[in-house]
């Protein structure tokens, strides 16, 4: 039974992670838009970097 | 975007294109050297059309950055103070994308939506706390036992007792604020709920008993404020295209100062000031005309479709359309004191007596909320009595109320309601208020007024087999004006594939008709009077020739896309339909012959129409009244529930309850029968939660609820009601 010791401190870490990762989106303002986001991905004047 | 939640990098001209971090509470927003403009664009859809309008208004000069939103199909613009909408407007325009100046102090609240955000991050919270506890009570239900158990259920406490702290929040504070007031509402029994069953498992948990609740309790938060999410989405939308509609009014006049025209609020005119109001501007204030010749549309004040004629003296209402000429106007009342001010007062009165309405799910919590204290107090004092023991009888009175708990009232609603107005929403119609799609639901009598409602508003020609020279010199002669009855005319005769005559020496004369000179003779076009010609029933332009007769053109007002649909359905659906304007007894007449009304009334009143509209709520009707004037504003208070057009005076879509988007009428028969439906499902949820309740609760009292039983009730009824109402999408 010893391994449900790494298990469940895993499993909390994980589902943590996916919590914090929702904390961050919501942040910063990605749901402000949501139907305008997934069409910006078409869009053909893409850069080779990130904006700074 | 990684760093558009950083309020240091928004000086940075590149990320200050993010609307929403620009709007975002903690950052600095309004920076006093810059100016926001907000353009409407309502006619984008796709890719390709965000990167124009963008790129287009990069290029254009003084403009520091502009972001689209597409969901709100909106711009946001970053500007030099110098910068003006109207140009802006008129690129855009140029490059094919209709675009309205928006108000952006009256937008303010709707662009990034805190509350919203709030809710969802305690959803978030709840969703995970929940996740994580039913893992570990699975493996409690299916047999861990003593160490593994009790170890299992303090991990449990721990996730679950920060993660209610946080999320269960929004009850505890409404909970707190109706006892406060000595009232009970939906919160009081879920937060009791809650922290009983935490108390009890936690109790539980230290005398390492079996039973511990942390799974129901946290579950419950989550479905509670999935409910939440969901009302709060759907008023936030609403709110948004309902402030979008009042921000395309954008409330600036021309003052003449000096001889110098200056723009400015119209909240800060003030009586006497001379103002210019340029042909199809609107009256933003009662006065008195100083100067000019003009004709005045009144139909949205009085349903009347003939113009006035307007001359200097003669007094002006705020809400009034300029026509013809400039006219400059001297203030007599502004602001509140103006006659569309005094309107709208009526309107909050009658508001009030509106909110009188209980909802369905309101008067069901008036009965539900005192039922289950008691039920679960008296399972307490009885299991007390009975066993003497009150770890028992306090597990047993938290079973109750874990189970009773209202997660049907909490979802069922709003995910019905959400469901509805979303459906109705894509097909173009607002829902305003809350209880709106409940009262629609029991409707029986509709009362449509005429001018602007029915019709455009707008006049179109009467094929009357004109003969082409005169159509060919009216076209001319029309060509020169922007009156509507021209406009109407010139249309006609280009339909019809008539080029202009060769008419010399155009002039208009304001508030009478244009005039030129044709072949060596003069031709004049506009007011019988003027031209010298006769009385028609209609609405009509006459042609003078030289010294021929004058050839009337008749005018109609026409009919709105989808209004004889929109008439035929209702009727067809069993509902009394009524016709009450404030226009002439030939003109309603003849649309009423049209439409197959049967019952009309002209020639009323504002206040003739709230009264009959009384009088059919006292025989009992429920009367949906359907108006955009302000001389409705009355009726569609008074009304049961009603509607207005987007075309509609600002005073008269705040009065109703619903506001149609598009110009088509078809949907209004539509949103009767999803009304209706959502009813009826809203109905059949709180049956179906009823189920559950007479299954679980007997099985609770007795003693025989494990938690989990209550696992298994409260969910399986929170998602057959939510899958119940998704059934109406």
């Amino acid at each position: 039974m010893s391994v449900i010791s790494y298990l469940i401190p895993i499993s909390l870490g994980l589902g943590a992670l996916g919590l914090l990762a929702f904390v961050y989106t919501v942040l910063s303002n990605q749901y402000d838009d949501p139907e305008g986001d997934a069409r910006r991905i078409l869009s053909d004047e893409w850069d080779d970097h990130p904006k700074p | 975007m990684s760093a558009a939640a950083d309020p240091a990098q928004n000086e940075r001209p590149s990320l200050a294109a993010c609307p929403g971090c620009v709007a975002a509470p903690t950052a600095p927003v309004d920076l006093p050297q810059e100016a926001r403009i907000a353009l409407s664009l309502p006619t984008i859809h796709c890719q390709a059309c965000i990167s124009t309008v963008e790129r287009v208004l990069a290029a254009a000069p003084g403009i520091t950055s502009a972001r689209v939103n597409l969901t709100l199909k909106r711009v946001l613009i970053e500007a030099e103070p110098d910068v003006h909408p109207h140009a802006l407007v008129e690129l855009l325009e140029r490059n094919g994308y209709e675009a309205h100046e928006l108000d952006t102090t009256s937008l303010s609240a709707t662009q990034t939506d805190t509350a919203g955000r709030e809710l969802l991050m305690r959803l978030a919270v709840a969703g995970f706390a929940a996740m994580n506890v039913m893992l570990l009570s699975v493996s409690v239900w299916s047999g861990a036992a003593d160490a593994t158990r009790d170890m299992f259920h303090w991990i449990s406490a721990a996730i679950t007792l920060p993660a209610i702290a946080f999320s269960a929040q929004p009850f505890f504070r409404n909970a707190w604020s109706a006892l406060r007031a000595r009232r009970l509402n939906m919160d009081v029994p879920i937060v009791l709920a809650i922290v009983l069953a935490l108390v009890t498992s936690l109790w539980e948990t230290m005398l390492s008993g079996h039973h511990a609740y942390f799974d129901a309790a946290i579950a419950l938060t989550f479905f509670l404020l999935a409910g939440r999410y969901l009302d709060h989405r759907t008023r936030a939308i609403a709110r948004s295209a309902a402030e979008e509609l009042a921000a395309l009014e954008v409330p600036r006049a021309l003052v003449l100062v000096d001889g110098q025209e200056v723009e400015r609020p119209v909240a800060e005119l003030s009586v006497g000031d001379l103002i210019l109001v340029r042909p199809g501007g609107r009256m933003p204030v009662d006065g008195e005309i100083h100067d000019g010749q003009s004709e005045l549309d009144r139909s949205l004040l009085t349903g009347e479709t003939v113009p006035v004629q307007a001359m200097p003296g003669q007094s002006v209402s705020a809400g009034e359309v300029n026509l013809t000429g400039p006219l400059t106007i001297r203030a007599t009342a502004v602001g509140e004191d103006t006659s569309l001010h005094r309107m709208t007062d009526l309107v909050a009165i009658a508001e009030s007596g509106r909110s009188r309405y209980t909802s369905l799910a309101d008067s069901a919590a008036k009965l539900y909320a005192p039922g289950v204290h008691i039920l679960s107090a008296l399972a307490f004092v009885g299991w007390y009595l009975y066993s003497g023991d009150l770890r028992v009888a306090l597990n047993i009175a938290a079973a109750v109320l874990i189970i009773t708990c209202p997660c049907a009232l909490g979802l069922a609603v709003p995910a019905v309601t959400t469901a509805a107005s979303g459906r109705l929403f894509r097909k173009g119609l607002l829902i305003k208020h809350s209880t709106a799609l409940e009262r629609l639901a029991q409707v029986d009598t509709v009362v449509f007024d005429k001018t602007g409602t029915l019709t455009e508003g707008t006049p179109a020609l009467i094929d009357d087999e004109h003969p082409s020279v005169e159509l060919s010199v009216a076209l001319a002669l029309a060509d020169g004006s922007a009156h509507p009855l021209s406009r109407a005319l010139a249309r006609f005769a280009r339909d019809r594939g008539i080029t202009p005559a060769d008419v010399s020496d155009l002039r208009e004369v304001p508030g009478h008709g244009t005039e030129g000179i044709w072949q060596g003779r003069r031709v004049r076009l506009g007011r019988s009077d003027w031209v010298g010609g006769g009385q028609v029933a209609q609405t009509a332009s006459w042609l003078a020739i030289g010294d021929q007769a004058p050839h009337p053109f008749r005018f109609v007002d026409a009919l709105r896309p989808g209004a004889a649909e929109a008439v035929a359905a209702l009727l067809a659906d069993g509902k009394e339909v009524h016709l009450i304007s404030g226009d002439s007894r030939p003109a309603v007449e003849a649309l009423a012959d049209e439409l197959g009304i049967a019952n009309w009334q002209a020639g009323a009143l504002p206040a003739d129409k709230a009264a009959r509209i009384a009088e059919m709520a006292a025989r009992g009707q429920h009367v949906l009244m359907v108006g955009d004037g302000l001389n409705d504003t009355a009726a569609l208070a008074a009304a049961h529930v009603s509607i207005s057009p987007a075309s509609a005076l600002d005073a008269a879509r705040v009065a109703s309850d619903i506001v149609l988007l598009g110009r088509d009428l078809s949907p209004i028969p539509e949103a009767c029968t999803v009304s209706v439906k959502a009813t009826r499902r809203i109905r059949e949820n709180f049956r179906i939660a009823t189920v559950y309740n007479i299954i679980a609760v007997p099985l609770a009292i007795a003693g025989l609820a494990t938690p989990l039983i209550a696992a298994l009730a409260m969910s399986a009824s929170s998602i057959t009601v939510s899958l119940n109402a998704l059934r109406l999408r």
